[in-house]
């Protein structure tokens, strides 16, 4: 490491976390600027959370806190200390798709899949929300993720498949 | 900067005191042409890059006989690709063999490969480029980079494995841009609306440096700006400006939607001033019989443009949109509406070799697949385009398993990979299905062919004794499968007399034309002309782009293409300050529209099969973004042109809306 | 991108909070980080110390206090958007809380960070200024209220000192006013290019009283005095809009020129108006 570039700077800033992700229990050393994502990507191998901007957004790397959407850039490590953590490769279980996942495939809903796992995680936590929502709805639910591929259509038509409305 | 960590780079990186002498920017086309400007190459004393001329016919007659001439000029405003996912490159050295393998977020392995080799003198031979699952490309990653070269380098001589990934706002800067082009416009017609002849000169930012097709891209728009129309006389005159903003390049459509705006937007002008309606004016002017040798010297496959207008029209309601438009007029509505056409003509699928050689291309436009069918029955298929996103997976399998009779799911597409599939040119211009999937068409008719020799061998029959379907030949009662086939083959206990073991065959396809899709679109706007903003109420789009093998990876293309060319007309927008600095140097301040700002779209088809190959398709990557750009801009000015609006620069924001109404106004 | 490096203490208390502000030179309070964190990415800030309050659960509260409602400042603006008291009592907090951002950043961000941050194109700030929202801070001489319209100085400027911490925001609660809050944006997850709050009481068809607050119209949320007293019956409402713009100071960038946030600003403050006196 290098030496901290401010005067009085801790010898050693690393503080020690508990983070449970997809349900399991994680006991991390963490530099407090290393930002969630990266604790995810990097120290957890849970790669799926994806990177797309530096400005909070695009929504490529949306997992849910406490069961609620947010964008894991914009929060430190150190701050989901004693949180639960849900990321996409937390969503399936037995080998079976979650229902939204499902939904994204059958309605062809991604083409590149960069943006996908944000999308996936973002409507997870719409449809906690608002279980039925309006088409309206959805597109203002999705308002905090972009994608450059599917120009959206099909991924307003998978959200509607996973919550059960429209066709 | 290289360090073990990200953020151990970024310290070291900001330790770094760089001392920069600011020199004069200029960052407009035109105004880098003028005398006295900057200029941004001093040993070439000036920003005139090149001029490129195309013309055919007697223009200046056209033009001095005809009775109405339109004259347009139109902004294309420079964009920001935006793939997702930001480029990265990962080089890890073989020290011991020498050997090097690059994983790149690019479009181009097979393109990357050659020309790495020739900048980094890494031997070809020991150079593999592999593109795995890539999170969109869109013409940004249709380039070889500084960064993939550098890390090659930089990996060689430290004998370790380097990453570099790029930040997005870094992307901004670093990765190629699109458009940014002045174009004028004219059109000679008759006082009826008769389109004679087309006059088109561009002006055209290049940027500092020339990326690997900068110089090419408004080219590839050079054929079209007669559209979707019967004209006799053309003339086309490009001139490339270096300027002192990140080069252009080619973005989804690359010169296509350029031309398409340019004509469908002067279309509409023709019409106003000769007093027709959009849709009147087009059907007076479609070409009509195929194939069809076009003014500007290419030769258009097949089509029925008014099918597809017809089917939009219905799609849309045409009457009833009208009569709501007329209505607000007459209870001065605040809320304008506006309908906007666009019945464009792509040509697409890149390329027949020998015209890319005569634009002085530095490659070919061919592909190649290789099949493999191996013992157990199950089949490899290399493919040498590179998908990353397109799901060619998915239409590929299908075209093997159409062919094979093999199930769906025992088949697996192999690419992105030279060491995997050696022979490719990889995916942009709409190519992939009509010239790679072609070559995977012919490398499966030869493995049946093979097969059927086998089979004739094995069933004792005359080839042409077998009949052969669902991967089954047939014959006197006998039986055999392209499976058994495949196993017959691998054991070679049973061939005919000198044949080669192994049921595998390849196939390079060049083909011998472009691929032509058309179609119409119709954008329908909400204009609030106290606030100047726009709304996209409706998209209808109907396409003819051939044959469909996929019809939702074919929607989902659509979808995707409008959103981008609507993103145009709206949105998005890179800016420069006068010293040259990137003022949307982020994705707060450059646009790119989420859900909420789009409507879902009502497609429909027409279809027109290709007959310049076997499966009669035309490629669909780009159409979308061709077409949809020119039919918003055409609803924004149409909403407002009772009112006297007649043009609104790109992309239409609720300021330069609000200017344009107050102009009128005043 | 990579924040510089910083030191990072969790306060258990709002005391505890002050002391370790005070613990160095260019330390900062971090909330629920949405507004601080962007710019320790792009190294735009770079405290020293970050002090996080953002795990306070006893900050994070809406409760009825009499003529007014009170809030604790780490209150998540979704929180705001769907919690019944603020529906009930202060509509027009619960409907902007459901315009910031996107619903990401309502699930994180806070309204005391929002409003410790001093945006001048942030929503909240404006609202509470026209509710004449008073803002309760506790530094190291104890705490005191700061009226919303005095707290705001400038941009990214407010009257917190560096070892003050914003706790609570009390609203007076609307009653029968009527109200609204027009946000205009480019794109759903943009900041506002203008906003307008307005709040009209009125009794038999008089207005009694206007407040009318601007979001982007300067270097803080702008209070239009003009606008407000002019709107003394309800057809005033256009008229009261053409001067709207009268004490604004608005910005030039990519969302729009000052020219057209004028214009946007008297559009927008016209249609606010008719709601209000119409809801």
């Amino acid at each position: 490491m290098l030496a901290p570039n401010f005067p009085g700077r801790k010898e050693d800033a690393v503080r020690r976390v508990s983070i449970t992700v997809n349900g399991a229990e994680h006991d991390l050393d963490l530099d407090p600027r290393e930002l969630l994502v990266y604790v995810l990507r990097e120290r957890l191998g849970l790669t799926g959370t994806n990177v797309g901007c530096d400005t909070s957004s695009c929504g490529a790397c949306t997992v849910l806190i406490d069961g609620e959407s947010v964008k894991s850039c914009t929060v430190l490590g150190v701050q989901a200390d004693g949180q639960e953590i849900t990321t996409i490769e937390g969503l399936a279980t037995n080998g079976s798709l979650h229902p939204v996942q499902e939904a994204f495939k059958d309605t062809h809903g991604l083409q590149c899949g960069y943006c996908t796992p944000g999308f996936v995680m973002a409507t997870v936590s719409l449809l906690r929300e608002t279980p039925s929502p309006s088409e309206e709805q959805i597109r203002h639910g999705l308002e905090g993720n972009l994608c450059r591929c599917t120009g959206y259509h099909n991924i307003v038509r998978a959200v509607q498949q996973a919550a059960g409305v429209g066709v | 900067m290289i360090a073990e960590t990200r953020a151990e780079a970024r310290d070291a990186a900001e330790l770094v005191q760089v001392e920069y002498e600011p020199l004069p920017a200029v960052v407009d086309p035109e105004r880098a042409l003028e005398d006295g400007a900057p200029i941004v190459h001093d040993d070439f004393g000036t920003n005139s890059c090149y001029t490129w001329k195309l013309s055919a016919g007697d223009v200046d007659e056209e033009f001095g006989n005809a009775s109405v001439v339109v004259k347009e000029r139109y902004r294309q405003q420079r964009l920001i690709p935006n793939a997702m996912e930001p480029r990265g490159v990962i080089v890890q050295p073989f020290p011991a063999t020498g050997e090097l393998t690059m994983w790149s977020a690019t479009q181009i392995p097979h393109i990357a490969r050659v020309t790495l080799s020739m900048v980094t003198g890494v031997p070809e031979a020991k150079l593999r480029v592999v593109a795995p699952d890539v999170g969109g490309g869109f013409g940004s990653k249709l380039n070889v980079y500084a960064e993939e070269a550098l890390a090659l380098v930089l990996a060689r001589k430290l004998g370790r494995p380097i990453k570099w990934i790029e930040t997005r706002t870094e992307g901004y800067q670093a990765t190629i841009h699109g458009r940014d082009q002045i174009q004028e416009i004219e059109l000679a017609a008759t006082s009826e609306g008769k389109i004679r002849a087309v006059r088109a000169k561009l002006t055209v930012a290049m940027g500092a440096y020339l990326q690997l097709v900068t110089p090419g891209v408004p080219l590839l728009g050079a054929w079209l700006y007669s559209g979707a129309y019967d004209v006799v006389a053309y003339d086309f005159e490009c001139t490339g400006v270096f300027t002192t903003t990140t080069p252009t390049d080619a973005y989804r459509g690359a010169g296509r939607p350029e031309a398409t705006y340019a004509i469908e937007r002067a279309i509409d002008a023709l019409a106003r001033k000769v007093g027709k309606d959009p849709v009147e004016i087009r059907r007076l002017n479609f070409l009509r019989e195929f194939p069809k040798t076009i003014a500007s010297g290419l030769t258009v496959d097949s089509g029925d443009y008014d099918a597809h207008l017809d089917a939009a029209l219905e799609l849309l309601d045409y009457d009833a949109v009208r009569k709501d438009q007329a209505e607000r007029r007459e209870r001065r509505d605040t809320k304008e509406v506006g309908i906007g056409f666009s019945t464009y003509l792509e040509m697409c699928g890149l390329a027949p070799s020998r015209i890319l050689g005569a634009i002085r291309y530095g490659a070919g436009g061919w592909d190649a697949a290789t099949i493999r069918f191996l013992p157990t029955g199950t089949v490899q298929v290399l493919i040498g385009t590179s998908p990353h996103g397109q799901s060619h997976e998915t239409t590929f399998a299908q075209i093997v398993a159409d062919q094979l009779g093999v199930g769906y799911d025992e088949i697996e597409v192999l690419h992105g990979d030279t060491a995997v599939t050696p022979l490719g040119m990889d995916t942009y211009g709409s190519r992939s299905l009509t010239v790679g999937g072609i070559a995977v068409y012919k490398a499966a008719e030869r493995i049946v062919e093979k097969a059927r020799k086998i089979a004739a061998h094995q069933l004792e029959v005359g080839e042409d004794e077998l009949a052969y379907d669902g991967g089954r030949f047939t014959a006197n009662g006998g039986a055999l499968t392209t499976k058994e086939i495949a196993l017959q083959a691998w054991t070679a206990h049973n061939l005919p007399d000198g044949m080669e073991p192994g049921l595998e065959a390849s196939y390079v396809f060049d083909p011998e034309n472009f691929s032509w899709p058309a179609g119409t679109h119709i954008a329908v706007v909400e204009i609030d002309t106290e606030t100047g903003n726009v709304d996209l109420i409706r998209y209808v789009a109907v396409d003819d782009v051939g044959k469909v093998i996929n019809p939702d990876v074919v929607a989902g293309q659509i979808h995707g293409g409008v959103t981008q060319g609507v993103a145009q007309a709206l949105w998005e927008e890179a800016v420069y300050d006068d010293d040259g600095n990137l003022i949307t140097g982020s994705m707060v301040n450059y646009l790119v529209p989420s859900a909420a700002e789009v409507p879902s779209f009502e497609l429909g088809s027409t279809e027109t099969p290709s007959p310049t190959n076997p499966l009669g398709v035309k490629g669909v990557g780009e159409t979308g973004t061709i077409a949809s750009t020119a039919a918003v801009m055409n609803a924004v000015v149409d909403a407002l042109s009772a009112r006297g609006v007649t043009d609104i620069d790109m992309p239409a924001t609720p300021e330069r809306v609000w200017r344009a109404v107050k102009e009128v106004a005043s | 991108m990579i924040p510089a490096p910083f030191d990072y203490e969790v306060a258990e208390s709002v005391d505890q909070a002050v002391e370790l502000l005070g613990s160095r030179d260019d330390a900062k309070l971090l909330a629920g980080g949405h507004s601080l964190i962007p710019l320790l990415r792009l190294r735009f800030a770079r405290p020293a110390l970050l002090v996080d309050i953002g795990r306070m659960d006893d900050l994070r509260y809406v409760r009825d206090a009499g003529e007014q409602l009170a809030i604790g400042a780490m209150t998540r603006h979704n929180d705001l958007q769907h919690n019944p008291l603020v529906q009930e009592h202060t509509p027009i907090l619960s409907h902007t809380a459901g315009l910031i951002g996107d619903p990401q950043v309502r699930h994180r961000g806070t309204i005391g960070g929002s409003v410790a941050h001093g945006d001048p194109a942030s929503d909240l700030p404006t609202v509470l200024t026209a509710l004449d929202a008073d803002l309760v801070v506790r530094g190291p001489g104890g705490e005191r209220t700061v009226p919303a319209e005095e707290f705001f100085r400038g941009v990214f400027e407010t009257a917190l000192g560096p070892q003050d911490v914003l706790t609570e925001i009390r609203i007076p609660k609307l009653g029968a006013a009527g109200w609204t809050y027009v946000k205009f944006t480019r794109r759903a997850q943009d900041w506002a290019t203008v906003g307008v709050a307005a709040v009209v009481r009125r009794t038999n068809g008089t207005i009694d009283a206007a407040a009318i607050a601007l979001t982007n119209m300067g270097p803080t949320p702008v209070r239009a005095r003009a606008a407000e007293g002019a709107l003394k019956t309800p057809d005033d409402a256009a008229g009261a809009a053409n001067v709207v713009a009268q004490e604004s100071d608005p910005p030039t960038d990519t969302s729009g020129s000052a020219d057209y946030r004028r214009h946007l600003a008297t559009v927008l403050a016209r249609r606010a108006l008719e709601e209000a006196i119409s809801r």
